[in-house]
């Protein structure tokens, strides 16, 4: 079937390539019939008899591209009628159309600049002021290298500030923001002086009147300090001030400003109003941004809660406040429910039932020493954690997770705080709390109670959560052994409750029983219900819960040699068997005095590591040293060190990706010699069916091949793309050879041998700088060759050809240092099922798909699901960029929904659903990609590059559904 | 033109004031009259139940005297004396409230109407008819939605949270405005959201302070408690009573409950006492859109008070073995179905009890929380209690910080805090004073605070001289108040601001000139002349926005005001600078007497 789909994908392919090149020839026509279109557009202005008519020719005529020879007279024939006209919106539309054209690629616009500047003096409307400007912004953008246009624009800008408008004085300080400059102290005297401080006009707007204006000069500020350009401490005062503003937007932005205010003078020291105290700066601003997390706009508590996370330099005195809310109750002081908890815990006080007055306030407070307002970082994160909506939630535990991974003492704090977000009611921010508490559990270990809510989430309905959770307890630190027992209990309950979790929890207490040997040590007698007196029964093998005690306790005797003598004689036996068939999570135990074990066996790895890849390699220079044997002893050489090579791929996970990818390799060789080999090359052609077939099968098997090489694994470097394309294009010469025998005449071989050497000469052009190690290869040979190549008739091309693939050397393939097959496997549906799906024909029904991926890159824009009927109909569904997690590096998770519908049958039958790797052979080339146009998405038929192969490849193993498509009832 | 003073005048009904109970209040901003709430007191069955309307006036009709009646949520302290009011002392007038509290309101007063007659038999006490006759003067508003009572009073709903359908409201006349808070709650629960207010800096904010001296821990630890208690406690074969009010908490613990059991997969069933509470249900399915975010997002997919897993009790079901969770009324275990279930559930340790909320002395609920484990029921019956007793605060009140929250978004003038404790009020009143610099009001039951405001006048102003104005001096702005120069006219309670010129036209006067002059002296024992250079020089120097001109006569210009030297009669060294100016030019003339006051710099020669 894969086959099949190839085939008809080449087919397409090919034909796609000669419609390019037709449309290439039409739009070398259009490209004659130019400069008219300037005229044209002349001629319809000049036709249009009201302002109406006259915006319509524009709006179509903003529809279509312009080529950069005639932009210039295009926007001269513009202007002229901008002068001419009357009605401002026409006015507005040719400014805007201006801005745009001086957006094309490759045009200059600084012939049209001083028109522009122009244009502004006599311009009386608002609106078309403010879009002249924005044109001006385009302009000075593409000319950011000339500082004298940068500094006239500036002036202009400047000029208008005091336009009346909000508008303008909007455009002009985005203007100056993007154009305003940077250096200070520039070359000339007279053109700073000209400048003056651009800080101090954009600083003077921070009071405008209209709350747009001084947005947008905050921004403009912002703007300034992203170019480069050292803001003033001075601002700083003027930011707070703002941060009382009436409107959310400025004060957004002002949160903002003083973020970057912050990070720019940390140590700088400000004084406290009301008080004669002083504090370093970004404590102060710390203080006010937490203070930001309670404003009345949650658009402005999202962004305050998520610059409080990239403060790190603030004092931890500071930090630990926003924890902290100083609970009363009727003016006494009480004790958070945290605070409690962990007294209790330390007492070693078990469970108290709650009772009424548990948590009676003590002490009584000093009035006059509470604060209830301007405690500035007083409790933000108690504030941030429970907001209203779930935006700033998420934001607020980020930012918890920012500065706890930075201060350790600050994660011990937040702990409390993040276990309580994971009962939250929105799901993401639970996941979202899970996943930060992994990231800083390095600094962390969680207490007995802390541990018991966390392991209460173990039972929640959702995958993700309960994955979270279980990536979370592997790397947690446990302090007590009543903890592990408790996560044991917990983890086992879930594993019955949810039974497909068994993957993942089996690999979680595989972690905690190795992280945790000494903690399990005391548990092993009760885990494996062993008594010193009476034999107990031997438990079941196949217990999925039995595996998992085993799991974690030998994973724990790994670093614990004392364990093995509590184990009785079944656990040794089972022992052997889980090495054997999970040797993943069991790891190689000493187990002394046990004739099951092998005893050659080290408890170290590293090691055993190393013959398998010095096999590889040593297996790989035999094939490679062995060039000139007789053509049956290399075939067999590689025949052998391909099967070596994939039994190693199969035993050794870490070398799989290497292994796989030198036998793909070896294979393509192989066929290729295979291919070429045989004697009855020199016999006339159409008599030797047999042989095309196999020709032609080869190349094709070489080329699919290829692409897996290049596509499916990550890590693959430049020097393994050349020896990969290297591969592809001896393929392609081999079909070029099986066509040129098989067909009559000479008609079509002129364009397939053309193609060919284009090919050949791009290969040499992407390359190029690895030609130099591709001695006596067949691409080195061929490009000796190339000029009489060029001249020659098809038919010596072909011979050339045949003869060079025949003479040329095989190349070594250098393995990269990291290098990763993709695979992906499919969980659900677990094609186990005999009950069919049952649906009303014509109606969808909704498949639920869930699988893991690995080593996939950029999953979002690759990975697609395939659904195959049964009557060879095939359906093509592309995730959504949402479906794909990403649990752990390299890994990703692909749960989405695949609709299915079809016609009625008569019975229930299979359909098969399988992932697709889909590629483009342009994505490996970055220097190839195509110039994006700016005009609107109407750019018909975009010109496709020559090489831009696209296709799929299959990898995972298809799942088979049963469904059954009822007809309607009537 | 003398400063205008507003007066505010309050009137503190009966309730309301330093004590939680009754919520009456009676406001009188600009000469428009408005009650806010109308609530009664649960703990008395006698007259002093409803608050003395006749406080507001002894003789004449309600309806004339007062504009119009607000209620802000459905609780009965807030809304219980409204048919006694309307019906059976008279008023006629409208009557505002959310449209939530108007579905859910007449639930309640009918339910506390059998409570009270039918139960208790009590006379003199008002009817259905009454109730829904007095529903039918309700008028139903919109969140944010500007409600014009009559041409001059207006009125606006905000997100109070604490109740479905709590609202607090705006109330302005002319430029001055009351904010009237209700109850209201900052932290967001499970179906509610935050209060919320815009940056309307009203003249006056009468907020709630029930939690005036608390900072309540975060909700989170509460929520996460009780779901492991009665997780814990199902899990081991247990019952869970929780007995609740029928509206308010027991809809939040629902959501808590359901959402746990979709999360974790329970199958235990939950139950929920029939009747008040099933209506109830139904009008917050109907209004998801007071709810919180979640509710909202997630009521398309599915409306979150439909519960799945909660469902309608029946009496037989509390023999049924094996565990369950029952929500029943009344909250505080003092009758009816909870009292019951308790008395059958209570010898079993396996079972629970969980009190949400406060417990009345005397009650069932009180005793059993303050530890008693042996009780004596009607006809000497002794129950004991194994089964445990756990107690979860859940409170939809605003806390200190809360309130200072609300303050701080508002940015009020002034303060006044009802619906609390005395002794608590004084300490809230002292922060705020401290924090925001703003007045703080407490008045007790029946007392009066009157306000003065400084309120703001508009006048019209002819766009011509508006124009000719603005043009001069910089750029307006909103922050800083500008000058203008131009006439008052007032007539016929109307304001207008017109150029001098128009003034003078209206009115047939002439216009006459003033001028200001002034004689400075200043020791220069140089010539006339020389002095005058001098002094043009320095004000040339100092004054570089005005024009000054140094005339051919010897006198010297700037803009319209003259300066001339001469020397003085006796003594030649002193110069006499006589400086002239219109009234026009009074802020410039002035000021350039005070400079020329201060005397030539030295240097200038």
């Amino acid at each position: 079937m894969a086959a099949h789909l190839k085939k008809r994908v080449y087919e397409e392919f090919t034909k796609v390539v000669q419609q390019q090149q037709h449309e290439d020839l039409s739009a070398k026509k259009l490209r004659l019939t130019k400069p008219s279109k300037s005229a044209a557009l002349h001629v319809d202005l000049c036709k249009a008899t009201s302002p109406a008519d006259a915006l319509q020719y524009l709006l179509q005529f903003a529809r279509k591209p312009v080529e950069v020879e005639s932009v210039e007279g295009v926007v001269r024939i513009l202007l002229e009628h901008y002068y001419k006209e009357n009605d401002a919106s026409v006015r507005l539309k040719i400014a805007s159309l201006l801005g745009l054209l001086s957006k094309t690629a490759g045009f200059s616009p600084d012939c049209i600049m001083d028109d522009a500047i122009n244009t502004l003096q006599n311009e009386k409307s608002h609106q078309v002021l403010a879009q002249l400007l924005d044109t001006l912004l385009v302009i000075g953008t593409k000319l950011t290298e000339n500082p004298s246009v940068r500094m006239r624009l500036v002036e202009v800008a400047c000029k208008h500030l005091t336009d009346s408008s909000h508008g303008v004085r909007n455009k002009c300080l985005q203007l100056i923001g993007c154009l305003g400059p940077v250096e200070k102290g520039g070359a000339k005297e007279a053109e700073s002086q000209a400048a003056k401080d651009v800080q101090k006009i954009i600083g003077d707007h921070f009071n405008d009147q209209d709350p747009r204006v001084r947005t947008a000069a905050i921004k403009a500020m912002l703007q300034l300090h992203e170019r480069g350009l050292k803001l003033q401490q001075a601002i700083y005062s003027q930011a707070c001030k703002l941060l009382a503003d009436d409107y959310e937007q400025v004060r957004s932005a002002a949160v903002q400003l003083i973020w970057v205010l912050s990070q720019l003078y940390p140590e700088s020291i400000v004084p406290i109003p009301s008080s004669n105290e002083e504090i370093r700066l970004v404590d102060d601003a710390f203080g006010k941004i937490c203070h930001m997390v309670s404003d009345g706009s949650w658009v402005v508590r999202v962004q305050a809660a998520k610059l409080l996370g990239s403060m790190q330099q603030v004092s931890s005195h500071f930090l630990e406040q926003t924890l902290d809310k100083k609970l009363m109750s009727d003016l006494r002081r009480k004790r958070t429910a945290h605070e409690r908890a962990k007294e209790l815990y330390s007492s070693g006080e078990f469970s108290s039932g709650r009772k009424w007055g548990d948590d009676a306030p003590k002490e009584e407070i000093d009035t006059g020493a509470v604060n209830l307002i301007e405690s500035g970082a007083c409790g933000a994160f108690v504030h941030g954690l429970e907001d209203e909506m779930y935006e700033v939630r998420i934001a607020a535990v980020e930012a918890l997770c920012m500065l706890a991974q930075s201060s350790p003492s600050f994660a011990e704090k937040c702990l409390d705080f993040l276990v309580d977000m994971f009962n939250d009611e929105i799901e993401e921010v639970r996941l979202q709390s899970i996943h930060t508490m992994r990231k800083i559990s390095n600094n962390i270990t969680l207490r007995e109670d802390q541990l018991d809510t966390v392991l209460a989430v173990l039972e929640d309905s959702s995958r993700d959560i309960r994955e979270a959770l279980h990536e979370l307890l592997c790397c947690t630190n446990v302090s007590t052994k009543e903890g592990i027992h408790l996560a044991l209990v917990e983890l086992l309950k879930n594993l019955t409750k949810y039974p497909t979790d068994r993957e993942s929890i089996w690999k979680c207490l595989k972690f905690l029983g190795s992280r945790h040997p000494t903690l399990v040590l005391p548990l092993v007698p009760e885990l494996l219900s062993t008594h010193p007196f009476f034999d107990t029964p031997e438990p079941d093998m196949d217990d999925p819960a039995y595996i998992a005690v085993l799991v974690l306790i030998f994973n724990a005797a790994k670093s614990c040699p004392t364990m093995p003598a509590l184990f009785s004689d079944h656990t040794f036996r089972h022992y052997a068997y889980l090495r054997d068939s999970l040797s993943h999570l069991v790891p190689p135990l000493r187990l002394p005095g046990r004739k099951l074990v092998s005893s050659p066996v080290s408890p170290s790895i590293a090691p055993h590591e190393d013959p398998s890849q010095q096999f590889l390699h040593q297996s790989l220079e035999r094939v490679y040293n062995l060039q000139h044997l007789d053509p049956q002893g290399i075939q067999e050489l590689l025949e052998f060190t391909i099967r070596d090579l994939q039994r190693l791929g199969e035993l050794q996970s870490e070398l799989a990706g290497m292994a796989d990818f030198t036998a793909t390799y070896l294979q393509c060789q192989l066929l290729l010699i295979k291919a070429l080999q045989e004697k009855l090359w020199n016999v006339a052609a159409p008599l030797y069916l047999k042989q095309n077939a196999l020709a032609s099968t080869a190349a094709k098997q070489i080329l699919e091949e290829t692409y897996k090489m290049e596509f499916m694994y990550s890590g693959v470097e430049s020097r393994q793309v050349v020896i990969i394309h290297h591969m592809r294009l001896q393929a392609k010469a081999l079909q070029l050879i099986v066509t040129a025998r098989t067909t009559r005449g000479v008609e079509p071989l002129f364009g397939m041998c053309e193609k060919f050497l284009q090919e050949v000469d791009s290969f040499q052009r992407c390359f190029i700088s690895e030609l130099p190690h591709m001695q006596g290869s067949f691409v080195d040979k061929l490009l000796d060759l190339m000029p009489r190549l060029v001249t020659s008739k098809p038919s010596e091309v072909v011979k050339i050809l045949q003869t060079t693939l025949r003479q040329s050397t095989f190349l070594h393939l250098p393995l990269p240092e990291q290098l990763h097959r993709a695979t992906a496997n499919i969980i659900e549906p677990t094609g186990e099922s005999d009950n069919p799906l049952r649906f009303t024909s014509g109606l969808v029904v909704a498949l639920d798909v869930d699988a893991t991926l690995e080593h996939v890159q950029d999953p979002q824009g690759t990975v697609k699901v395939q659904v195959l009927y049964p009557d060879g109909q095939a359906q093509l569904i592309h995730p959504k960029p949402a479906d794909f997690r990403n649990p752990g590096p390299g890994r990703h998770r692909l749960i989405t929904q695949v609709y299915l519908s079809h016609t009625a049958w008569t019975e229930p039958c299979q359909i098969e659903v399988r992932l697709l790797l889909a590629y483009n052979s342009n994505r490996s080339k970055a220097s190839a990609k195509i110039p994006k146009s700016t005009w609107n998405e109407s750019l018909e038929a975009l010109p496709q590059s020559e090489n831009g192969i696209e296709g799929t490849i299959p990898f995972s193993k298809p799942v088979k559904v049963y469904i059954m498509p009822k007809p309607a009832r009537r | 033109f003398p400063e205008m003073s507003y007066l505010l005048l309050f009137c503190v009904g009966a309730g309301a004031g330093q004590d939680v109970g009754r919520s009456c209040i009676l406001l009188s901003i600009a000469g428009k009259n408005v009650m806010l709430d109308c609530g009664m007191h649960m703990g008395y069955n006698d007259d002093r139940r409803f608050p003395d309307f006749s406080y507001i006036t002894q003789n004449g009709r309600l309806t004339d005297f007062l504009d119009c009646v607000i209620i802000s949520h459905f609780h009965l302290d807030h809304c219980g004396a409204l048919p006694y009011f309307s019906e059976m002392v008279g008023y006629d007038g409208p009557v505002y409230m959310t449209h939530p509290t108007k579905a859910i309101c007449p639930i309640l007063l009918e339910d506390y109407r059998k409570i009270t007659v039918d139960k208790k038999g009590e006379t003199n006490f008002f009817t259905s008819q009454m109730i829904k006759d007095c529903m039918k003067k309700v008028v139903a508003v919109h969140l944010h939605q500007t409600v014009q009572v009559d041409e001059e009073l207006e009125i606006k709903a905000y997100y109070a949270g604490h109740v479905l359908g709590a609202a607090m409201f705006q109330i302005k006349v002319g430029c001055e405005s009351v904010v009237y808070t209700g109850d209201y709650n900052m932290t967001p629960d499970r179906h509610l959201g935050a209060a919320w207010v815009d940056k309307c800096r009203p003249d006056l904010l009468i907020t709630e302070s029930t939690y005036a001296t608390t900072i309540r821990d975060s909700k989170r630890c509460r929520e996460r408690d009780f779901l492991k208690k009665v997780h814990e406690t199902v899990e081991r074969g247990g019952k869970v009573l929780i007995p609740v009010f029928a509206l308010g908490r027991a809809q939040e613990l629902c959501i808590l409950l359901e959402t746990f059991w979709e999360r974790m997969n329970l199958k235990a069933p939950i139950y929920f006492s029939t009747g008040l509470t099933e209506k109830a249900n139904h009008y917050y399915k109907l209004f998801i859109t007071w709810t919180n975010q979640k509710i909202r997002k997630t009521f398309v997919q599915r409306n979150m008070f439909e519960f799945k897993h909660i469902k309608a009790f029946d009496r037989a079901f509390a023999d049924n073995p094996g565990p369950m969770v029952v929500f029943a009324t009344p909250g505080m275990l003092h009758a009816g179905q909870s009292l019951q279930i308790f008395r059958k559930w209570a010898g079993n340790e396996k079972n629970m009890v969980i009190m949400p909320g406060y417990c009345v002395q005397g009650t069932v609920g009180h005793k059993i929380l303050s530890g008693q484990r042996k009780l004596e029921m009607e006809g000497r019956q002794i129950l004991e209690v194994k089964m445990q007793v756990e107690y979860m605060s859940f409170s939809a009140h605003a806390d200190a910080k809360g309130i200072m929250q609300l303050i701080r978004q508002a940015e009020p003038r002034n303060v006044l805090l009802v619906h609390g404790e005395a002794k608590k009020m004084e300490f809230l009143k002292q922060k705020i004073e401290q924090e925001f610099h703003v007045n703080c009001y407490m008045p007790a039951n029946g007392e009066t605070t009157t306000i003065f405001t400084n309120p703001s006048i508009p006048v019209d102003i002819s766009l011509g001289l508006l124009k000719r104005e603005t043009a001069i001096g910089l750029l307006p702005d909103a922050k800083k108040p500008k000058l203008m120069h131009g006439t008052l006219i007032m007539k016929d309670n109307s304001f207008r601001l017109v150029s001098p010129e128009q003034a003078l036209k209206e009115l047939g006067l002439a216009e006459h000139q003033l001028r200001f002059t002034c004689r400075v002296h200043i020791q220069d024992p140089r010539k006339e002349h020389e002095t005058v250079l001098r002094v043009y020089n320095h004000l040339k120097g100092v004054l570089k926005d005005y024009s000054v001109q140094h005339l051919p006569d010897g006198s010297i210009t700037v803009e319209s005001i003259l300066i001339q030297a001469t020397a003085h009669s006796e003594d030649q060294g002193t110069k006499v600078l006589l400086v002239s100016w219109t009234y026009q030019d009074e802020e410039l003339g002035s000021y350039l007497t005070s400079l020329l006051k201060k005397g030539l710099p030295q240097g200038t020669a």
